[in-house]
């Protein structure tokens, strides 16, 4: 049995962590979520030039052509480094939402410059203040114009182009729309953590190019392999916070003793390994199902994505507790993940949209077990 | 990434497989049990398992890792697994052997004289001969070095007095693995001294415990002026606990999940249960709670995967297993106590199998959360042994064991 990642892999991870390391990615963090900038553009250019923004195109297009095991492995290493980049939109979601369709034209114009991370995109599918189903899509395509607003977009102020999910009176159609035309209103909005950016994006009558008519079910698929991406970085995040507790806690004396030899604090890190396990090994199912195309993905996504959120929940909130009055204070790096936590736990649909998700693919496969 | 076996291991599965269909009756849900089986405690199924063992001993599939002079088979870990996984799918006895074949077994072939090791080892695999554990006290369960039944020698033998408690199987033990005091002025860890002996020795008393669950898989053992020969030592005098380490790093191997209602049951209930005029599992804050158990129950099927995979490409298991029985028994609880909420004021009622199996895990619970280290000792095991936290300050190493304060002093 083979349930783990390849050496080649493990290598390639081990690479990313170290260049994330040597750009002191969480003090970048720290320097967006304080300044102006909308993202760390000069550490963005080191993960183009290391190619990773190009790791699932297909050479034919401009890519290096490996699999979604090597975005997972890069997903978790830029969660553990809490990166103020435009990844997840433009690669999870933006570059999977073109190389799903099957818009041969496209592809060839923007899987290039995705790959040389000469454009950045994102996927603008929230309305209003809740994740949309089918029918919630107000945002509307007349013939190939879009028109209304998009809420919240993740990157949504830095793409060059959004995926935007649009009722074209029938169903709901998937438009490519380049955010720079003059028809799209840029909102940038103040957000929980602003060491990434949202924005609002308003269209009027923006001319849209058609990824996919009557595109539900591919909304759905590219939200759960996102979901798989995401959950490996919300992983990776959590591993990064129980870490600087137990190491806080190894180091922080208090009646006579390091913290970490108390049980409250030792069952305290030992319940944030469990939750941190558990996620690991369904992301690793997610993974499996995400890299084979597998028809068990929609369970494995929103498992993987359920036991993710919760567990960076879980390991940020505590790791804040495990640092004491400190941990509460803007100049300790806790709060740096307990933000990135709740924003990872956000985007993509909240914790009640996917458990819900994942009880209705159990009821759907009706073999859960 | 992939769930496949090598070629070897498919070989290997192949032939476990073709033995186990020519000889026991497959399975058709993953939850049916061997028939004729009781609880371990009422021994009713103990001739049944007897049988089967000793066709698994005949056949080479006993004890599988053991060293084939020993009775065994010299499989590797990953065999054993296979080996496992395929027995998992068929209606066979068992309960009966796993303490004796699974803890004594190694310390026996650890500690015994060569000729102790011919003697003992292949009719324990055979199943001919069944062994319990000796361990725990009124005054010492997960504070296991702070027993104090007491051990004198005097010429060759050695005399026990004292209590022992939670030993499974007693009542049908042939031979018992037991840890005791030899001397109460040593620090406590230092004082302690590991035997075999026969359990029907004169001066053991059995008596059974009665559960919360009404069952009673387990007994108090009282020892008075019980002889055993200096030969059935294990290890040196004032060495116990260091044997004992090696019996209980295996009993965390041989704790696995909790058996009683789990994801399955729930679901099924929650869709046959109504609430408020709709299918319960209509329902948001039921389904909340299915989505948080199904994880559970994935993210240890899977850490099983990638311990297994690690298994197969040659490594050790670590105290990382720890997390299976922390998860497996709260989860266990908490489905049984939201399954009787489900089936609301008739849940009380034991009228069918469905509200007997969610009232019986309910009342199991608390035990399996407790026995084979407390949920507690495991939360330590895991900071301490995986994440490197340091230990507790102790207050009582390096004192004499009979100036040290045990077990309940109200």
């Amino acid at each position: 049995m083979n349930f783990s990642f390849s050496n080649e892999q493990i290598l390639m991870q081990e690479e990313v962590k170290k260049l994330l390391d040597k750009e002191n990615s969480v003090k970048r963090n720290r320097t967006i979520l304080e300044g102006d900038e909308k993202f760390d553009e000069e550490l963005w250019k080191s993960l183009v030039a290391m190619g990773l923004t190009a790791t699932t195109i297909p050479e034919e297009y401009g890519g290096i052509g490996m699999g979604f095991l090597e975005l997972c492995v890069i997903a978790e290493e830029l969660g553990r480094g809490i990166a103020p980049v435009p990844f997840s939109s433009s690669v999870y979601l933006a570059t999977t939402g073109i190389l799903n369709s099957s818009n041969e034209e496209v592809k060839k114009e923007y899987l290039p410059k995705l790959a040389g991370g000469e454009i950045i995109g994102t996927f603008a599918h929230s309305e209003k203040t809740s994740f949309p189903d089918e029918s919630g899509i107000s945002v509307s395509a007349s013939g190939n114009e879009i028109s209304g607003q998009k809420i919240a977009v993740p990157d949504g102020d830095i793409a060059d182009f959004a995926i935007v999910s649009a009722s074209t009176g029938k169903n709901v159609g998937l438009f490519l729309v380049n955010l720079k035309d003059d028809s799209v209103a840029i909102e940038t909005l103040d957000t929980f953590d602003p060491s990434r950016s949202h924005a609002n994006i308003t269209f009027n009558n923006a001319e849209g190019i058609l990824l996919q008519d009557d595109a539900w079910s591919s909304i759905e698929k590219l939200l759960d392999q996102s979901a798989v991406l995401f959950a490996f970085e919300q992983v990776g995040g959590a591993e990064a916070a129980m870490n600087m507790a137990k190491e806080y806690a190894m180091g922080r004396y208090a009646f006579g003793r390091a913290i970490a030899s108390f049980q409250a604090i030792k069952h305290k890190v030992a319940d944030m390994y469990v939750s941190l396990q558990l996620a690991r090994s369904n992301c690793y199912y997610g993974a499996w199902a995400l890299s084979n195309d597998s028809s068990e993905l929609p369970t494995a996504a929103a498992t993987a994505r359920v036991s993710a959120t919760k567990a960076f929940y879980e390991c940020s909130k505590e790791n804040i507790q495990t640092h004491g009055g400190m941990g509460a204070t803007w100049e300790f790096d806790c709060h740096l993940f307990y933000r990135r936590a709740r924003l990872l736990s956000s985007n993509i649909g909240s914790q009640g949209i996917w458990k819900d998700k994942l009880i209705t693919s159990l009821e759907k496969s009706n073999s859960p077990a | 990434m992939d769930f496949n076996d090598t070629k070897n291991e498919a070989q290997f599965r192949e032939e476990a497989s073709t033995w186990l269909s020519n000889n026991a009756e497959k399975k058709q849900h993953a939850r049916d049990i061997y028939k004729a089986a009781g609880i371990p405690g009422d021994g009713s199924a103990l001739n049944d398992a007897k049988n089967w063992q000793e066709k698994l001993y005949e056949a080479g599939w006993a004890c599988l890792h053991w060293p084939k002079d020993y009775g065994g088979r010299d499989a590797s870990p990953m065999e054993r697994v296979i080996w496992s996984q395929e027995m998992s799918k068929y209606k066979v006895p068992g309960g009966y052997f796993e303490i004796g074949q699974g803890m004594a077994g190694p310390v026996l072939m650890t500690y015994a004289t060569e000729e102790q090791k011919q003697r003992y080892l292949p009719p324990m695999a055979k199943g001919e001969e069944v062994w319990c554990q000796l361990f725990s006290e009124p005054g010492a369960g997960s504070d296991l070095a702070g027993i104090k039944t007491k051990a004198e020698l005097d010429g060759d033998t050695w005399t026990i007095n004292g209590q022992k408690v939670w030993t499974s199987g007693a009542q049908f033990s042939d031979y018992g693995i037991l840890v005791t005091r030899s001397d109460f002025s040593a620090p406590k860890h230092k004082g302690l001294t590991y035997f075999f002996l026969d359990m029907k020795s004169p001066g053991i008393e059995i008596r059974p415990i009665k559960q919360i669950t009404g069952g009673s898989g387990f007994n108090e053992v009282y020892f008075t002026d019980v002889k055993i020969p200096d030969s059935q030592r294990l290890g040196e005098v004032g060495d116990g606990w260091k044997v004992s380490l090696t019996t209980l790093m295996n009993e965390r191997l041989a704790v696995g999940d909790a058996s009683g209602v789990d994801f399955q049951e729930i679901f099924d209930l929650a869709k046959e249960q109504d609430f408020n005029g709709d299918q319960a599992i209509k329902n948001g804050s039921v389904r909340e709670k299915l989505a948080d158990w199904y994880c559970e129950q994935s993210g240890l099927k899977y850490t099983k995967m990638r311990n297994i995979s690690a298994l197969s490409q040659g490594s050790t298991p670590g105290p990382e297993a720890s997390i299976t029985k922390i998860v497996s028994a709260n989860k266990l609880q908490d489905i049984a106590n939201f399954g009787m909420d489900l089936m609301d004021s008739g849940s009380i009622v034991r009228d069918d199998d469905t509200s007997a199996l969610f009232q019986g895990s309910l009342l199991g619970a608390p035990l399996i959360r407790i026995a084979g280290g407390t949920d507690e000792v495991l939360k330590n095991i895991i900071a301490e042994q995986v994440l490197g936290m340091p230990q507790d300050v102790r207050v009582d190493k390096n004192v004499p064991f009979n100036e040290i304060p045990t077990g309940t002093k109200n």
